[in-house]
C-alpha cells in the first residue's frame, strides 16, 4: 500500500470519527463562541457610572459646580450624602466605590490663595487596587475640569502651569475590548487546539483504540499528521470564526493582512494541536489529560501572554518564563495586527517563536509515542 | 445510613486517592496557579519603557525628563529625534509611550505662560495606557505645583485607600482566588463521579445496592468538597505565610462559608455530571461552564462595567457572592450581618441545584 493510500484510508477515519461524534464540532466552534461572547462582553476595564458618595457639609453655589462637573463625567455615578457616617458605612458595604468629602472651610479656603490648597479627601475602598486607581484618576480629573472652567471666571489658577497633552495611538478611545479581544481570541484557540487533540486522543488511548491504530501498516508519522492535518482544518475554521466575530461583533478594526494573519494561526494551531498530542500521549487518561491540558494551557495563556497582565510589570524571572508560553507571541501578533497593521518589527520575531513551539510541540509527540510503544 | 454513605465515601476517596496521577492534578493545579496569579497577576505598570524626544535646551525641560527617568514608574529606553522616530518605536513596541518636550517649553515655564508637553501613548494595552497616563499626569501635576510661584494649587484632593493603603494587587488577586479555585475543583471532582460511574456501567451496580438516591448523591458530593475545601485552605495559607496577606475578619466563619459554597459547587458539579453521559462530555460542560463563572463573577474585572444584562444573569454565579465574602474577610472584616447577605444566595443556587441533581439520579433509578 503506498503512503497516499494509506494517508487517504486515515484522513477518511478521521474524517469519519469527527462527523460521528459531535465532541469536536462542539470544542471547535461552540466553545470558541461562548467563550469570546462571555469574555469579550465580561472582561471590561472600561469603568462607567461607578457610584461615589459625595458629602458636602456647607453646600454653595460654588461647590456645587464641582458636583456638576462629577456628574457630568461619565465614568462617575456621584451619590450625595448627608454625613461621612452614612458614606462610610456604604464604602464599607460596597454599595460605593468610595467617598469624597468637602468640609465647610473649604469654599473660604478655596477663595483666598493664602489659605490654599483647599483640601477635598477622598476615602476609596481599595479592596480592588487597580478600581482604585481609575476611580482617583477619574475624580481629580473632574475636579480638574472644574478648577479650569472657574479658573477662567476667576482666575483661580497661578499664571504659568503645564499642559500634559495626551494621544493615544491605534485605540484613541482606549476601548478596553480592542485591547483585549485579540487577547481573548488567543485563549479560546489555545484551549480549542490543545483539547481536541487532547481530550478525543486521550479516550483512544483508553479505549485502546489507539493501539490498535498503531498495528496497522501506517506509521507512527502518518497517523499523527493525518490526525493533526484533519484537526487542524478545524481549528483554522474555529479561528476563522473568531476573528470575523472580533470584528462583527465586537467592532473591532482589522489593519493588517490577512496572509500575516494565516501564518500566525496556521502555525500556532499546529503548535496547540501538537501539545494535545504530547498530554493525551503521556497521560492516557481523560480526566488526567483534561486537567493537564488545562493547567498547561489556559492558565499561562490568560495569565502569561500579555493579554490582562503585562509582561514588562512582572518579575524579571517570570517574565523569562513567559517566553516559553507561545500564546504571548500570538497575542503579541494579534494585537498588532488588528489595530496597528503589518509591523513586522513586531510580527516577524513572534512569528519565528511560534515556529519554534510548533516545531518542539510536534517533535516531542514523535519522541513520545515512539518511546511509549516500547 | 450513615454507614452506607460513609462507604461510598471511602470508595470515592480511594478512586480519587490510588491514581498516581489523579492525585498529582488535585494537589499540584492550586500550587502553581497560586505561584502563577500572585505573581503576574499585576494591573500596576512600573518601568515602562519611556522614549524621550526633548527639543527644548533649558534647565526646566531638563528638569521634567528627569523626573520622568527618574520615577520608578518610567524607564528611560530610547531618544527619538522627529515623529517619524517616535512613530517607530511605538509601533515597534521598543517603547510604550513618548514624551515630547517641544523647543519653547523652558522658555514658557519661565515668562509664566501656559507651558505643554505631549505624551503619546500605545494603547494597543487601554489598561496599561490608562496606568501610564495616569503617573505621566501626576508627575507632570508635581512639577508644575513645585515651579509654580508660592508652590500652591488651589484645591489638593488627599487620598486615603482603605483596606489596602499600598493598593497592592497580591491583596486582591488571592482572596479571590481562594474562591475561584475551590470552586473548579469541587465542580470538576463532582462532575466526572457519576459520569464516570455511567460511563464504564458501574451506575447500575451502584442503583442495585441498598443506597438510595439520597445517600448516593450525598456520597457523590462529599469528595468534591472535601477536595475544594483542601485546596481553598493550600491558598489560604499560601497567602497568608508566604504573600502575607492580611487577614482581619473571623476565620471560623470563612470556612463555614466555605461549606456553604462548596455544596453549591458541588451540586452543580453534580447537574453536569448527571446530564453528560460521559466524562469528556463531563468535563467539557465543566469548561464551559467555568470560563464564564470566573469572568461573570467580577474576578478579573468589576461587575459593574458589565452590560446590565449580563451583570444580572452573574447573579446565578455562587463565585460572585463569594468574592465579596472572602475579599471582604480577608481586608476589611466584613460585619457578619453583611456576610450573611451574601450568602443567602449561595444557599439557593446550592438548594436549586441540588434538587435538579437529585431528580436526574431519580429518573435514572426509576
Amino acid at each position: 500500500m503506498s503512503v497516499a493510500m494509506r494517508m487517504h484510508g486515515l484522513i477518511l477515519k478521521e474524517i469519519k470519527q469527527i462527523t460521528r461524534d459531535p465532541s469536536a464540532i462542539l470544542i471547535a466552534f461552540l466553545m470558541p463562541v461562548v467563550l469570546l461572547i462571555v469574555n469579550g462582553f465580561g472582561i471590561n476595564f472600561d469603568a462607567n457610572h461607578m457610584r461615589v458618595a459625595v458629602v458636602i457639609a456647607a453646600p454653595e453655589e460654588r461647590v456645587r459646580g464641582m458636583i456638576q462637573a462629577l456628574k457630568a463625567s461619565p465614568y462617575l455615578d456621584p451619590v450625595a450624602m448627608a454625613d461621612t457616617h452614612t458614606a462610610e458605612a456604604a464604602v464599607i458595604s460596597g454599595d460605593v466605590r468610595g467617598m469624597l468629602v468637602v468640609r465647610d472651610d473649604f469654599t473660604e479656603r478655596l477663595a483666598r490663595s493664602g489659605r490654599w490648597p483647599a483640601p477635598a479627601e477622598l476615602a476609596v475602598n481599595a479592596t480592588d487596587p487597580n478600581t482604585a486607581r481609575i476611580l482617583e484618576g477619574y475624580v481629580s480629573g473632574a475636579l480638574g475640569t472644574w478648577l479650569a472652567g472657574e479658573a477662567g471666571e476667576r482666575r483661580l489658577t497661578p499664571a504659568g502651569g503645564i499642559d500634559l497633552q495626551h494621544r493615544y495611538w491605534f485605540n484613541p478611545e482606549l476601548r478596553s475590548a480592542d485591547a483585549i479581544v485579540p487577547g481573548i481570541i488567543a485563549m479560546v484557540m489555545t484551549m480549542t487546539g490543545t483539547l481536541l487533540t487532547a481530550l478525543i486522543v486521550a479516550r483512544e488511548w483508553e479505549r485502546g483504540t489507539m493501539e490498535s491504530m498503531l498495528a496497522s501498516p501506517a506509521g507512527m508519522a502518518e497517523l499523527t499528521f493525518a490526525k493533526l492535518g484533519c484537526y487542524f482544518v478545524l481549528g483554522m475554521g474555529s479561528m476563522a470564526m473568531s476573528v470575523l466575530m472580533a470584528i462583527g461583533l465586537f467592532g473591532l478594526p482589522f489593519r493588517g493582512s490577512i496572509a500575516a494573519l494565516m501564518a500566525a494561526s496556521a502555525l500556532f494551531l499546529v503548535f496547540a494541536l501538537g501539545l494535545g498530542l504530547f498530554i493525551s500521549t503521556l497521560a492516557r487518561n481523560q480526566f488526567v489529560a483534561a486537567q493537564v491540558a488545562f493547567i498547561a494551557t489556559m492558565l499561562p495563556a490568560m495569565m502569561l501572554s500579555g493579554m490582562l497582565f503585562d509582561i514588562a510589570s512582572m518579575p524579571r524571572w517570570l517574565q523569562i518564563v513567559t517566553y516559553a508560553v507561545p500564546a504571548r507571541y500570538l497575542v503579541s501578533i494579534l494585537q498588532t495586527l488588528f489595530l496597528a497593521g503589518d509591523v513586522w518589527a513586531v510580527v516577524l520575531p513572534n512569528l519565528l517563536g511560534l515556529a519554534a513551539a510548533a516545531t518542539l510541540a510536534v517533535g516531542a509527540t514523535l519522541l513520545v509515542t515512539r518511546r511509549r510503544l516500547d | 445510613m450513615l454507614r452506607r454513605i460513609l462507604a461510598l465515601l471511602a470508595k470515592e476517596l480511594a478512586g480519587l486517592w490510588k491514581d498516581r496521577k489523579t492525585r498529582f492534578v488535585i494537589l499540584i493545579p492550586p500550587l502553581v496557579q497560586v505561584v502563577l496569579f500572585a505573581y503576574a497577576a499585576t494591573y500596576d505598570v512600573k518601568d515602562v519603557a519611556l522614549g524621550i524626544w526633548n527639543e527644548d535646551a533649558g534647565a526646566q525641560g531638563a528638569e521634567l525628563v528627569r523626573r520622568f527617568a527618574g520615577s520608578p514608574a518610567f524607564q528611560a529606553a530610547a531618544a527619538p529625534q522627529s515623529p517619524a522616530q517616535a512613530a517607530t518605536a511605538i509601533d515597534a513596541k521598543q517603547v510604550a509611550a513618548v514624551l515630547h518636550v517641544g523647543q519653547n517649553f523652558s522658555a514658557d515655564v519661565l515668562a509664566g505662560r501656559h507651558a505643554q508637553v505631549q505624551l503619546l501613548i500605545d494603547a494597543r494595552r487601554s489598561n496599561t495606557a490608562l496606568m501610564v497616563q495616569g503617573y505621566a499626569t501626576a508627575i507632570v501635576a508635581a512639577y508644575a505645583a513645585d515651579i509654580s510661584p508660592n508652590h500652591l494649587v488651589p484645591v489638593a484632593v488627599l487620598t486615603r485607600d482603605w483596606f489596602n493603603p499600598n493598593l497592592e494587587s497580591q491583596w486582591f488577586i488571592l482572596p479571590g482566588l481562594v474562591s475561584v479555585l475551590s470552586m473548579m475543583m469541587a465542580m470538576l471532582v463532582s462532575a466526572l463521579s457519576l459520569a464516570r460511574e455511567r460511563e464504564l456501567g458501574t451506575f447500575e451496580q451502584l442503583l442495585v445496592t441498598p443506597l438510595r438516591p439520597v445517600e448516593i448523591l450525598v456520597g457523590k458530593a462529599l469528595p468534591g468538597m472535601i477536595v475544594g475545601w483542601i485546596d481553598a485552605n493550600i491558598v489560604i495559607a499560601a497567602a497568608l505565610l508566604w504573600f502575607r496577606v492580611p487577614f482581619l475578619g473571623d476565620m471560623a466563619l470563612l470556612q463555614g462559608m466555605l461549606t456553604v459554597y462548596m455544596l453549591a459547587g458541588v451540586a452543580i458539579g453534580l447537574v453536569i455530571s448527571s446530564i453528560a453521559r460521559t466524562q469528556q462530555q463531563a468535563m467539557l460542560g465543566v469548561f464551559v461552564i467555568a470560563s464564564p463563572m470566573v469572568v461573570l463573577s467580577g474576578y478579573a474585572a468589576p461587575v459593574e462595567n458589565m452590560p446590565a444584562i449580563v451583570a444580572f444573569i452573574g447573579q446565578a454565579d455562587p463565585i460572585r457572592w463569594m468574592l465579596i465574602i472572602t475579599r471582604g474577610l480577608f481586608l476589611q472584616d466584613l460585619p457578619t450581618s453583611l456576610v450573611l447577605a451574601n450568602a443567602w444566595p449561595l444557599v439557593v443556587i446550592g438548594s436549586v441545584a441540588f434538587g435538579v441533581a437529585w431528580l436526574a439520579v431519580r429518573r435514572a433509578v426509576s
